[in-house]
């Protein structure tokens, strides 16, 4: 790979692991979800996640040229070549295992990125980045919906619902600016009009999120230096627990199928 | 060769008795998600599009489509995935929504794109409930049995049901 292929290669993992590891984070609602429908919205957003993870990395293999398909991206790639940000590898709550509030604010968080992200990369100059985003946005819609409305139903609800909510976006908010930073990866990726400027996203990406969060009746935190860096590869201690999960069963039984 | 004695009107034909695997009131060329035919030297190509990317049964719908062909008497056949353009419920024949409907699916409305693009989405859309044709039902959750559809409950007749959400 010369180093504009290596730039795409890489540019395609942050986008398929972001999908790949948010939707292995909700799956683990399954069978937990405050209630049935909740469950299930849980288990279909997931799928769409992993859908839409298994399109960018075939695609991402493809590039890279040296035959790993989906399977070999997702299942024998170790933390440090993982590129999904921060956000998407913490857990579902930030004092408990599983915090609703937490996970839909995230969601909310990320749906609202996506949102904006995605119609951009459906221009990319790149025709199969360009066919899988399009697809991704339609889906997108659905879980920007579900989430943005039950984010309003928490932060405009009860007193707790309200409390756990803006406890989640007080500890989220900060892994927000990693999104908007552009390194020399995504500065590459736009140079070859591949994808936008990640700098360029945050405008539009506030205007979805801030009026959600004030009809939420929530706060918006004040900003501060914080500077997540998964996308780079420098992961917080989580990603590890998602990984020797997900990634168990290939590693054990190497090539297992069924 | 045996390949040869379909032409690609046969091909359709087949491909048209093909149910969907989970809702099979419909086949899958009235789903709008097979996009091409082609013959080329004795080998059959279908192109099918995805409904949802992540949609389980796509991977039985490229068995179906094997298999039937097979049987049908070609030897040869390939299913390939396209993705552009991304597939849309506006693809689905007309007669199959009244079909759907019959079975106690609403079927999608029209896409709206200035009221789909809306950011904030706390009251959902009327959707005419399929048993009793009441519009006085209400949305229970966007998300329902499988990817392509939201659950709703009529407040007329008191059923509840799935609406295909339009994509």
């Amino acid at each position: 790979m010369n180093d504009q292929q290596r730039a795409k290669f890489e540019y395609l993992l942050r986008v398929g692991d972001n999908s790949l590891i948010l939707g292995q984070r909700i799956a683990e609602w399954l069978g937990h979800g405050p209630q049935l429908e909740e469950d299930i919205a849980s288990a279909n957003v997931s799928l769409d996640l992993l859908g839409q993870a298994r399109l960018w990395l075939t695609y991402a293999g493809k590039v890279e040229g040296r035959g790993r398909d989906e399977d070999a991206l997702a299942f024998r790639r170790d933390q440090h070549e993982f590129h999904n940000c921060t956000m998407v590898e913490l857990p579902n709550g930030m004092h408990s295992k599983r915090d609703y509030a937490f996970t839909i604010l995230r969601r909310m968080l990320f749906d609202a990125y996506q949102g904006v992200l995605l119609p951009r990369l459906a221009q990319s100059a790149d025709a199969e980045i360009a066919a899988i985003a399009a697809k991704s946005g339609k889906e997108n819609d659905y879980h920007w919906r579900h989430s943005s409305d039950w984010l309003i139903r928490f932060g405009d609800g009860t007193e707790e619902s309200h409390r756990r909510a803006q406890a989640a976006l007080d500890g989220l908010w900060g892994y927000t600016a990693e999104l908007f930073v552009s390194d020399s990866i995504d500065r590459a990726a736009a140079a070859a009009h591949l994808a936008p400027a990640a700098q360029s996203l945050r405008e539009a990406w506030l205007a979805a999120v801030e009026p959600v969060i004030a009809r939420a009746t929530l706060l918006v935190p004040a900003a501060t230096k914080f500077l997540s860096t998964g996308k780079s590869g420098a992961h917080s201690e989580h990603l590890g627990y998602v990984l020797a999960e997900m990634q168990f069963l290939q590693r054990a039984y190497p090539n297992a199928q069924w | 060769m045996v390949a040869a004695s379909l032409d690609a009107a046969q091909v359709w034909r087949v491909l048209a008795r093909i149910p969907d695997p989970e809702i099979p009131v419909i086949t899958i060329t009235e789903l709008g998600i097979v996009r091409d035919v082609r013959l080329e030297s004795g080998v059959v190509e279908v192109s099918i599009t995805p409904t949802y990317s992540g949609c389980p049964a796509m991977d039985m719908i490229e068995r179906d489509v094997l298999a039937r062909l097979r049987e049908a008497g070609c030897c040869e056949v390939r299913v390939r995935t396209v993705l552009a353009p991304a597939w849309t419920t506006d693809w689905i024949a007309e007669d199959a929504k009244a079909r759907l409907r019959e079975y106690g699916i609403a079927p999608p409305a029209r896409r709206t794109p200035g009221v789909d693009a809306q950011r904030i989405h706390l009251h959902a859309r009327a959707v005419p409930c399929p048993n009793c044709a009441s519009a006085r039902t209400e949305r229970i959750s966007e998300f329902g049995s499988t990817a392509c559809k939201a659950h709703y409950r009529c407040l007329e007749c008191l059923e509840p049901f799935d609406y295909f959400k339009p994509l």
